[in-house]
């Protein structure tokens, strides 16, 4: 226990390094899917499915490179992350090829022309994508603060990312999608990453003005006008992004994690009043103009209507997939929330754990999605340069609001927004993007971890010493 | 900036917090009312994911499922001799839900029932499929069939009572549908259903007639009048003239009551009054006992009260709200008097069993897939309607009307049989045809077995053909002919 509680001070004793945890767990993080695998071809089919030991293998390699990978390049870093990730990931796998066995997705899809074509497999080669780039940048990634000099380049690139969806033909309603061929890209997952290194570059440097020019007024500190600015431009391109791309979850969650960032680089308040105040004046405003955001909030007000006056009866048919779950679900494979229909092993794969691992299960997924939460804000607690703090904290935080915005709107809580599940849902960008997040924190959790480098014993010091007379 | 980023912190955690607690409100705070919602399709697809149990009569089952080969539903509901048995079973679609005894005993039927727990768990150890379990029905296949049959393209009704235990024998309505045609989800049987909707089809074929349709009674009502006077000791004595002028004018009006033809009805008997169906002197009893005594009686034969069978019947109206002429009309069962076929069967049976109604059931016992008996329905009383010695009077009177009175056409040799006809007038001036009546019941030397209600709804022969011994009479004697048999 007290080597635990050790984690967040920096000594020059230097904490161990976690590794050996790490492997442990990940072990279990391979076992724990392959057995639920095993559970759900059992459920399905009366036998072990096919594929079940070159999935063990599969994953089990894939565990095993990044842990190798950490070892080497991140010795210090925080050994829950990378089996936490592992273990979303695989699960994440057998909850698409469970839902790719629904032979109501099937006739759905046929019914609506489509060639109902498998997704795990296809998941499964996103997911050594994933932790290619996870390994790319755990190796290419030397430091952090190198990100530091990429900041306006950042700023570019997230304007060009977040811009480009507009150009390409809306799908399923919204534009956020940059089809080239039969490949599809979702440039918005890796915006999230890219515009949390501008903000934390360009918050470091203007956080002093940011947060002392200023004047009280009834107990707030006012920003100047000037200082206005790059929050008004943010607001801006939120609204902008909900307005032209109908992307209600992206524009929540880069106005949110700017707020955040902005609130912890200037540890002002009034920060998070006007970010709040904003984004009220931004949502009504939208909502009332623009009917696709209606639609979806009318759709959360009264889920149900959708069976009287014929509108998407997704929410409604995910509610009950949860309701009809109860505390300890049907049993892998034994569900029925494929009559979500579309998006079911994505947008709304929540659903399907919803339903056959119960509330049980739902909760320990909400909870590991919490523990990744709670280790990359440790990990912006004892990161030791600002640019650090601020980037820890910007992708903890949007991978917060991330999920809470996913698995709020499925489970009827807030309006929908059409994100995906971070490493659970289907999707190529969603994977790639989750794991280069996590491999950016880890990086920063090693530095932040690594023991001080001792004082050397430099005879200098002795001879810079004041010489008493 | 640790400060801030313990706050961030706190906020991240508020927001997981948020969704735990969201997550326990939709999967267990409101589970049920999820699981159970209309609109959750898994309740069908597990409705029809094994076999349903079967409804039993006579010991064979008049259901049965066939496999399918839809994504959502494995099996199919499936009816032998789906339209007479409609008004008993009620349907199980797997698009249009279900009612009546499909509906009611769900559970049962498709195994979930919690006392078919065990069963289940047996099930699930040894690896086979859910079991529903059994509905055993009180009903009589012959007794049904001779219904039925005799009911024929007539539109009409008719109920057969035990009048010993309440047991329902017969339960029949037409014109009928079969619950077969729109047991599936294909379009075939969504035009089937579609077409059978009262906006569609002015037959009304889902309509269970027997239980849920209310007739004027016509003079089968003069049977509760008759016992009104003899409880309220206004008479004593079926055979001593009764204080009955000829004509009679409705009280408080400048109408006279007339009779159907010259019968001699001037201070008539009971008995002759009955066994000519005089209005004069069962609208002047109804008038002379007032319409507080009239409710009181209807209501010990059961009116004024729905009856689970378990499938829930209409009540019958004696109506409350009514002044003196009308009370009169009333007591010959015009006016808004109205029953159900089986509440006229009640009558008949309470009569028949010596004065005491029986709550009429048709479920006899629920049976587990182990054919171990879940639930059995045990008699009831329902009350006393009337006292013996005056049953016995009024069985006196009814048999008289089946032996050389209205209801001739019912007789059985070697059997006692009595028996009531009615002729209900209806529609604005009487301008519609009217409906027919006849209600008996008949007695072996261990009480009686049977007693039945038939009505038919005006057919389309001559007006002075409708008279209920010559339409409805002939069926309730096939019906109680086939109870007769079967109880040899």
């Amino acid at each position: 226990m007290s080597s635990t509680s050790n984690t967040t001070t920096i000594s020059t004793v230097g904490p161990p390094s976690r590794r050996n945890t790490e492997l442990a767990m990940l072990v279990f993080a391979v076992i724990i899917p392959v057995f639920a695998y095993a559970n759900a071809g059992l459920a399905l089919s009366d036998e072990m499915p096919s594929g079940m030991l070159s999935y063990g293998i599969g994953l089990g390699l894939l565990a095993g490179v990044g842990h190798l990978v950490v070892r080497k390049f991140a010795p210090y870093a925080d050994p829950l992350l990378l089996p936490i990730a592992t273990l979303l990931n695989g699960l994440g796998l057998v909850l698409i090829w469970r839902l790719d066995q629904s032979k109501r997705l099937a006739a759905r899809a046929e019914s609506i022309g489509q060639v109902y074509a498998a997704a795990a497999p296809k998941q499964l080669m996103y997911s050594a994508m994933g932790v290619a780039l996870f390994v790319g940048v755990l190796i290419l990634l030397k430091d952090h603060r190198i990100l530091q000099r990429y900041t306006y380049i950042s700023m570019a690139a997230a304007l060009v990312l977040l811009v480009m969806p507009v150009f390409f033909p809306a799908k399923f309603g919204a534009r956020i999608w940059v089809t080239v061929g039969s490949f599809s890209i979702q440039p918005a997952e890796f915006a999230k990453i890219v515009i949390a290194v501008f903000f934390a570059g360009y918050l470091m440097v203007k956080r002093d003005a940011l947060a002392l020019a200023s004047r009280r007024f009834m107990g707030l500190y006012l920003p100047r006008g000037r200082d206005l600015g790059p929050i008004l431009v943010v607001w801006g391109m939120s609204i902008l992004i909900l307005v032209f791309e109908t992307d209600l979850g992206t524009s929540l969650l880069f106005f949110g994690m700017f707020v955040v960032m902005l609130y912890v680089a200037t540890e002002r308040t009034s920060w998070i009043v006007f970010g709040l105040l904003m984004s009220a004046v931004g949502a009504v405003s939208v909502a009332t103009f623009e009917p696709h955001v209606q639609q979806r909030v009318d759709a959360w007000l009264d889920p149900f209507a959708a069976f009287k006056n014929g509108t998407s009866d997704q929410i409604a048919q995910a509610l009950m997939s949860f309701g009809s779950g109860g505390v300890f679900g049907t049993g892998l494979g034994q569900g029925n929330s494929d009559l979500i229909g579309f998006a079911a092993n994505s947008d709304f794969i929540l659903a399907t754990v919803g339903e056959e691992l119960g509330l049980a299960g739902t909760m320990a997924f909400l909870l590991l999605y919490g523990l990744i939460v709670e280790r990359g804000v440790r990990t912006a607690l004892a990161a030791r340069d600002p640019f650090g703090k601020l980037l820890a904290i910007g992708l903890s935080a949007a991978f917060a609001i991330q999920i809470f915005v996913v698995a709020g709107g499925v489970m009827g809580l807030i309006p929908l927004t059409g994100m995906t599940m971070p490493f659970l849902a289907y999707g190529g960008s969603s994977v790639l993007a989750n794991w280069a997040l996590v491999a950016i924190l880890i990086k920063i959790s090693d530095t932040a971890r690594r023991p001080a480098p001792t004082p050397a014993p430099s005879t200098d010091a002795e001879m810079t010493q004041v010489v008493r007379p | 900036m640790n400060k801030p980023l313990r706050r961030i912190a706190i906020f991240c955690g508020l927001l997981v917090l948020a969704l735990l607690i969201r997550d326990n409100w939709i999967q267990y705070v409101q589970a049920d009312e999820l699981k159970e919602n209309k609109h959750n399709r898994r309740v069908l697809i597990a409705r029809y994911s094994q076999p349903r149990g079967n409804i039993i009569v006579d010991g064979r089952p008049i259901t049965g499922s066939v496999e399918t080969d839809g994504t959502d539903f494995k099996y199919k509901r499936t009816y032998k001799n789906g339209k007479m048995w409609a008004p008993v079973t009620g349907y199980a679609s797997q698009v249009f839900d279900a009612n009546q005894i499909e509906k009611l005993e769900d559970e049962i039927l498709t195994g979930d029932d919690d006392r078919l727990f065990f069963n289940r768990t047996i099930d699930m150890i040894t690896g086979k499929e859910q079991r529903g379990g059994d509905v055993i029905t009180t009903l009589n296949g012959k007794a049904q069939k001779a219904a039925y049959e005799g009911l024929g393209n007539k539109k009409g009704a008719v109920a057969a009572l035990d009048p010993r235990t309440g047991k329902i024998l017969a339960l029949a309505s037409t014109p009928s549908y079969d619950p077969s045609t729109v047991a599936g989800g294909s379009k075939k049987d969504e035009k089937a259903w579609n077409d059978l909707q009262p906006k569609n089809n002015t037959d009304d074929p889902m309509l269970n007639r027997a239980l849920r349709q209310t007739y004027p009674p016509g003079s089968t009502f003069k049977v509760v009048t008759a016992a009104a006077a003899l409880e309220n000791g206004k008479y004593s004595n079926i055979d001593a003239p009764t204080d009955s002028p000829l004509p009679w004018r409705l009280p408080l009006s400048t109408r006279n009551l007339d009779n159907e033809g010259n019968i001699p009805c001037e201070n008539a008997t009971l008995r002759k009054a009955l066994q000519y169906s005089c209005n004069t002197v069962f609208g002047k009893l109804g008038d002379d006992l007032r319409k507080e005594k009239m409710l009181e009686q209807a209501e010990k034969f059961g009116f004024g009260e729905e009856v689970l069978t378990p499938v829930r019947t209409n009540a019958s109206v004696y109506p409350e709200d009514m002044d003196r002429p009308s009370n009169a009309l009333s007591a010959i069962g015009q006016y808004d008097t109205r029953a159900t076929p089986l509440q006229m069967a009640m009558v008949a049976s309470a009569i028949a069993n010596d004065g005491k109604l029986m709550k009429p059931y048709m479920v006899d016992s629920l049976r587990a897939p182990n054919l171990s008996t879940i639930e059995r329905t045990d008699p009831e009383e329902m009350s006393q309607a009337v006292s013996p010695e005056n049953a016995g009077k009024l069985q006196d009177m009814m048999k008289t009307v089946v032996d050389k009175g209205t209801g001739t056409a019912a007789q059985i040799p070697g059997v006692e049989v009595g028996g009531k006809t009615g002729t209900a007038q209806h529609g604005v001036a009487n301008s519609k045809n009217p409906y027919a009546w006849f209600i008996s019941y008949a007695k072996t030397d261990d009480g009686s077995p049977v007693a039945v209600a038939v009505v038919i709804e005006g057919s389309d022969t001559v007006r002075d053909d409708i008279a209920g011994g010559r339409l409805a009479a002939p069926i309730a004697k096939d019906v109680m002919k086939a109870v007769l048999a079967s109880e040899k």
